[in-house]
């Protein structure tokens, strides 16, 4: 079985972002970029997959400009066999997204599609499950455990809920999201990160799969949100509790 | 499994709101999202669509039918296929009433079974979704937050499919209705919904905590805990302060790593988004991923032991102290609950 995992390259989730004087985006120059976590979240998953026999290959997929070739070396250092590189020159809609992952899954025909249940820049939350509906695969969102049977050729997936915790089981081929507590991330040793240099990534364009760009959203402005009255530093809980009575009644 | 691909002509003004239920009635969350709908367009009717089985669907109904004012309509789609909320039939299902009639709107709420359902309604579609909707400005634009909250971006969707969003719910309270009306209850016709034969995706089971504590996303005061409580016994002291100001309990993601509390507890960007009158954090330092889920609360209140934790920067009222020590005296001294 082959597994096709989807990552994105993000802002990093430590640096505090700017919102552009333009109001046309976030200021993303000279600012540092990494793999989306919940997207190395699914790499790592399918890699202990494909290490415990279950898989024969981990291709790591990537879309946007240049720069994602750094993203998807990452991934081949991780321990992806090989690597595909989406042209595109600006940020797609996760719809054009889950179009292009379709389109490759049409050629690539894996048994797992893993993605990052959200990718911490957008927030939207929407790419894995759009690409389980056009592939008209079951989806299981939010994994935080995956248990594959192999005769069965299923997965038995924990998900994060609301309410707690919900177990799914879906038949393969399936689209899995990852969830923060699926696992731990493994760091790319020096030697792995020497041998995913002759690793190949593949470079494809929208016309090679045959997608349309899907454009039906515009951005309007993005701007900051309502900063918050400063707060006051109290000196004893007789003092916070007189506040909380008195100034703010809340209690 | 079928995709419409070309857009259809949508009448103007009709929402379709996917509804959540329980135990015989309608989730809070849903009528947040009939809330919102209400921001849509002046004259935009409301539809409710509830899908399960039995008598339990069957009494949600009828507590549908006046929830809201705004409401009027409920549509009930009752089969063994939608006893659990598993996205497959249910995104289904959702086409499968839009091809009855138009709809210039499909809402649910971004509760993680409206996050599940609605992106695959929207695929389906062809249409690209706005999830996490906080303000709604108009039929077709919309405000959505994003870096984790940190910026706010301003949306406009041009396609001519149906709207389809998520809406969080904190952002659209709920005020006591004083007007009683009760819409119409409709069974939907199911003989013609087709779906697989054999279903790939199937429910196994879940683990969810019976408390009587508040639900989280629409308590009206939260005590949080970080990693600080340090074990799941220390823990009860958070559960004690909420209890006694009748709140709900939360945590950090380190905390529920750590194994001191449940997953449904955390609060954050990916967990779950909380705006009560009264936030109180113990023990948590105010990582950007865990302001994200609380910046709408109206008085944020922090208690750490360091002075330089990025929680003090947002708390309205702060105290550098050990939490082992405020808290039994928060406990000994603070009225009971309103």
């Amino acid at each position: 079985m082959k597994i096709l995992v989807a990552v994105k390259r993000v802002v990093d989730y430590a640096v505090k972002i700017r919102v552009k004087p333009d109001k046309t985006g976030v200021d993303t120059q000279n600012v540092k970029m990494s793999m989306n976590p919940f997207c190395e979240i699914a790499l790592e998953e399918a890699l202990r997959i494909k290490e415990a026999g279950f898989a024969k290959e981990v291709v790591a997929v990537s879309i946007g400009p240049s720069q994602c070739v750094d993203t998807l070396r990452t991934g081949l250092a991780m321990g992806a066999d090989r690597g595909i590189h989406v042209e595109a020159s600006y940020s797609f809609l996760p719809l054009t997204i889950a179009k292009i992952l379709k389109s490759l899954a049409d050629v690539e025909n894996p048994g797992l599609i893993f993605l990052g249940k959200q990718a911490i820049d957008d927030d939207c939350n929407q790419t894995g499950q759009m690409v389980a509906a056009l592939l008209g695969w079951p989806q299981a969102t939010f994994a935080s455990k995956v248990v594959l049977d192999k005769d069965k050729q299923s997965a038995t997936v924990d998900r994060e809920v609301d309410e707690g915790l919900e177990t799914l089981s879906v038949d393969l081929p399936a689209v899995i999201t990852t969830d923060l507590r699926l696992n731990q991330p493994r760091y790319a040793t020096l030697p792995n990160i020497m041998k995913a240099k002759s690793k190949p990534i593949k470079k494809m364009t929208l016309e090679d799969l045959k997608v349309d760009i899907k454009s039906d959203i515009e951005i309007v402005e993005v701007t900051e949100p309502p900063k918050r009255k400063s707060g006051v530093i109290v000196s004893s809980v007789d003092e916070l509790i007189y506040k909380l009575k008195n100034e703010a009644h809340v209690v | 499994m079928l995709i419409d691909s070309s857009p259809s002509p949508t009448s103007l003004d009709a929402t379709l709101i996917l509804a959540e239920h329980e135990s015989g009635s309608i989730k809070a969350q849903t009528v947040s999202t009939v809330v919102a709908a209400n921001h849509l367009g002046e004259s935009s009717s409301v539809s409710l669509l509830l899908a399960g089985s039995g008598s339990s669907l069957q009494e949600a109904a009828s507590q549908a039918a006046s929830c809201h004012p705004s409401v009027s309509e409920v549509l009930v789609a009752d089969s063994d296929r939608f006893e659990y909320p598993l996205a497959e039939p249910w995104a289904k299902l959702v086409d499968f009433v839009r091809q009855q009639r138009d709809y210039s709107h499909i809402l649910a709420s971004s509760s993680s079974f409206g996050k599940n359902i609605l992106p695959r309604v929207a695929a389906l579609l062809d249409v690209s979704p706005v999830t996490d909707v906080v303000k709604i400005l108009g039929s077709n634009e919309f405000i959505r937050p994003i870096y984790a909250g940190n910026a706010l971006c301003r949306v406009r969707y041009t396609g001519a499919g149906p709207c389809v969003l998520t809406i969080r719910t904190t952002s659209f309270p709920v005020t006591p209705i004083t007007e009683s009306k009760k819409a119409t209850i409709s069974q939907i016709d199911l003989s013609k919904f087709k779906e697989d034969a054999v279903s790939r995706s199937r429910y196994v089971g879940q683990s969810t905590q019976d408390t009587e504590r508040p639900d989280l996303g629409s308590a009206r005061v939260v005590i949080t805990g970080g990693r600080a409580l340090k074990s799941v016994e220390n823990f009860k002291m958070i559960e004690k302060l909420a209890e006694k100001l009748g709140g709900a309990v939360g945590a950090t993601r380190a905390a529920v790593d750590a194994g001191y509390v449940p997953n449904d507890l955390q609060v954050g960007q990916t967990g779950k988004i909380v705006a009560p009158e009264l936030y109180m954090a113990f023990g948590v330092s105010g990582a950007i991923q865990h302001l994200a889920g609380i910046k709408d609360s109206k008085v944020i209140v922090a208690v750490n032991k360091d002075a330089d934790a990025p929680i003090f920067q947002v708390a309205d009222y702060g105290l550098v102290g050990d939490l082992f020590e405020v808290i039994p005296e928060l406990l000994e001294k603070l009225p009971e609950k309103k």
